[in-house]
């Protein structure tokens, strides 16, 4: 890897173009992979240019909270709670700018231009404010340009906001808003939606792999178990209480009980119905309103905040074609892989090195693809160790202890700062109620996917670099 | 080929109305673009021409819907009465996203990944006027 970084083989113009489209990069290890991308071929990954850490984290409680909850009112708890958790304190004269992560206000609350409400309302104004979006990777991309605005010195401390309040609109009118993240000319008109996206998705894994409804189950009950331990979450139960609630319920009613032995019985039931095959109600995540605040500093100040900085170790960002069909495979996000190179590529780290991950689970078939593309386990090997408990809290490599998408909530411009609260606590030892993992963090990694795989942020978190 | 139309997505659909299926074929490298494309984006030519699809495929992936969107929703389907949205391998080579007729929704473990597709044309009247989607149905 040394010597390309030293002399990069860019393949450029047109004489060498048709070979390198012959190149597949999925033959390709992770460590040498070469991304080709129209001529050119991008192999170098550049340092920040001063270290980045994360000084504090907080989050509003995840849940259905309008009207009593509007995305001021969440970005204010986000905020508060940020400031709580920074060790020595913060005020708004010691941040230089805010950066907003919002993926569609403007449909979901007819609100546009975040970026200076939010700076405002915790006394920001009249220093820089802006929204960014990229559909659900909306507040990852506004965690990665805050890192990228600090180490180029322009600024020493960024404030992150996450938010989004999505159940001021009927479901029907939030999936269709949702539906402007995947591509309004060839895919809606054919009868997309997002579910049905993903489902398609996992039609062509199931395909591939032959794998199987169940275990696309087992990551729905392992991402309840965790949430059912977090007080931030929207749905803190466990699938098998709703199912054991369901059961005393027709109980008392005098309705004959369900004969449910287990999760899967019950997930395989009407009661959990079919949304887009083979993607069932308890395959998809959440309608939510919540909000995240992250407050990131540059190396030269970031002791002014708290002893015990987490450091940007490496950060990368992704696109693929917002249809699927345009896409080289439907059973991987070349997104993923690419956002996750760059990371790994930044942060001198490999899969391996990876203690703790939230994974974007907006569906359960994404946290799967998900292990396979940021290289954790190998194409078609991860629902084997899903099935083995690996991804568990107390697996070797524990995987959304949040509780993820699926228990924890959605909100989708809010999910990306989110996931980096939860690393935030897992890396301090301060992840509330039972859901602490029993060792030590030193390196943990959020990935963050926005729509149906067409953007993807991946973001490397180390206690020490 | 000066009187080429330009390769537009209008374009596109506009043939689409008229029933023909068709794509951009790159008179450099040779890669067929469906939807339409007008560069090239693997040898980042201009050199387009339009090309007639054969309109013959296989299912490379899909999906049962039973929570649709409103337009769907529009033409009668429901949880009962589900519709399949499907990406498909052309023949010549792209991929392409459809609706997929023909089949038994209802039972989706019976439709079957890899099944020779071949195009048909959806017709929907809307307020008096007849939109055209573009379908795919077993061949």
């Amino acid at each position: 890897m040394s010597d390309s970084k030293n002399n990069p083989p860019i393949i450029n113009s047109n004489q060498q173009a048709n070979k390198s489209s012959n190149i597949s990069y999925f033959k390709l290890k992770f460590e040498d992979i070469i991304i080709i991308k129209q001529n050119f071929v991008i192999v170098e990954m550049g340092k920040l240019a001063r270290k980045v850490a994360l000084v504090g984290a907080g989050m509003s409680t995840f849940g259905r909270h309008f009207p009593a909850k509007r995305n001021p009112d969440l970005w204010i708890d986000a905020w508060l709670d940020a400031v709580k958790k920074t060790d020595k304190g913060i005020e708004p004269k010691d941040v230089d700018a805010c950066y907003v992560g919002n993926f569609s206000s403007d449909l979901f609350n007819h609100q546009g231009h975040l970026g200076p409400q939010m700076a405002n309302l915790v006394g920001l104004t009249p220093k820089p404010a802006a929204r960014f979006e990229g559909a659900c990777a909306s507040s990852g991309i506004a965690l990665r340009q805050a890192i990228l605005a600090i180490a180029s010195g322009i600024h020493d401390v960024i404030a992150v906001c996450g938010c989004e309040c999505m159940t001021e609109q009927p479901t029907v009118n939030v999936t269709d808003a949702l539906a402007t993240a995947s591509d309004n000319i060839f895919e809606y008109p054919a009868g997309a939606t997002f579910p049905g996206l993903y489902g398609t998705l996992a039609s062509a894994h199931f395909k591939k792999y032959g794998t199987t409804p169940e275990d696309l189950m087992r990551i729905g009950i392992k991402n309840h178990n965790n949430g059912a331990e977090n007080p931030f979450a929207q749905m803190q139960e466990t699938i098998k209480h709703m199912m054991e609630s369901k059961m005393a319920k027709y109980e008392k009613q005098g309705r004959g009980v369900p004969e449910w032995h287990d999760e899967f019985d019950f997930l395989k039931s009407s009661s959990n119905p079919i949304i887009a095959y083979p993607l069932r109600l308890f395959d998809c995540s959440l309608i939510t309103d919540g909000a995240a605040c992250l407050f990131l500093a540059a190396e030269d100040v970031a002791k002014n905040y708290t002893e015990e900085p987490i450091w940007i170790a490496g950060t990368g960002q992704g696109s693929a074609a917002l249809s699927l069909h345009d896409r080289e495979t439907l059973t991987s996000f070349i997104a993923t892989k690419e956002a996750s190179r760059q990371a790994y590529e930044m942060a001198g780290v490999g899969p391996q090195d990876i203690q703790v991950c939230e994974i974007h689970d907006c569906f359960t078939i994404a946290e799967l693809v998900a292990l396979e593309d940021l290289g954790f386990y190998e194409p078609g090997k991860a629902a084997e160790a899903i099935a083995n408990g690996e991804t568990a809290l107390d697996g070797s490599l524990p995987i959304n202890t949040s509780g993820g998408l699926k228990s924890k909530g959605h909100p989708v411009g809010a999910t990306g700062a989110a996931q980096a609260v939860e690393i935030f606590k897992q890396m301090r030892g301060i992840a509330e109620r039972n859901r602490q993992v029993k060792f030590n963090v030193n390196t943990a990694m959020t990935h963050n996917l926005g729509g149906s795989g067409g953007t993807c942020v991946v973001t490397i978190y180390q206690k020490e670099v | 080929m000066s009187e080429e139309k330009d390769f537009t997505i209008e374009n596109y659909l506009q043939y689409l109305r008229e029933k023909k299926f068709m794509g951009s074929k790159c008179k450099d490298c040779g890669e067929i673009y469906v939807p339409v494309r007008k560069i090239c984006t693997k040898c980042n030519s201009v050199n387009m021409e339009w090309v007639t699809m054969s309109g013959k495929g296989k299912l490379a992936a899909f999906t049962s819907i039973t929570v649709g969107t409103p337009f769907f929703v529009a033409k009668g389907y429901d949880r009962n009465n589900p519709y399949c949205f499907s990406v498909i391998h052309l023949d010549e080579g792209p991929m392409v996203s459809a609706q997929l007729v023909g089949v038994e929704e209802s039972k989706p473990e019976q439709i079957e990944i890899g099944t020779p597709l071949e195009v048909t044309f959806l017709e929907t009247e809307i307020k008096g006027d007849t939109r055209v989607d573009l379908g795919f149905k077993p061949a």
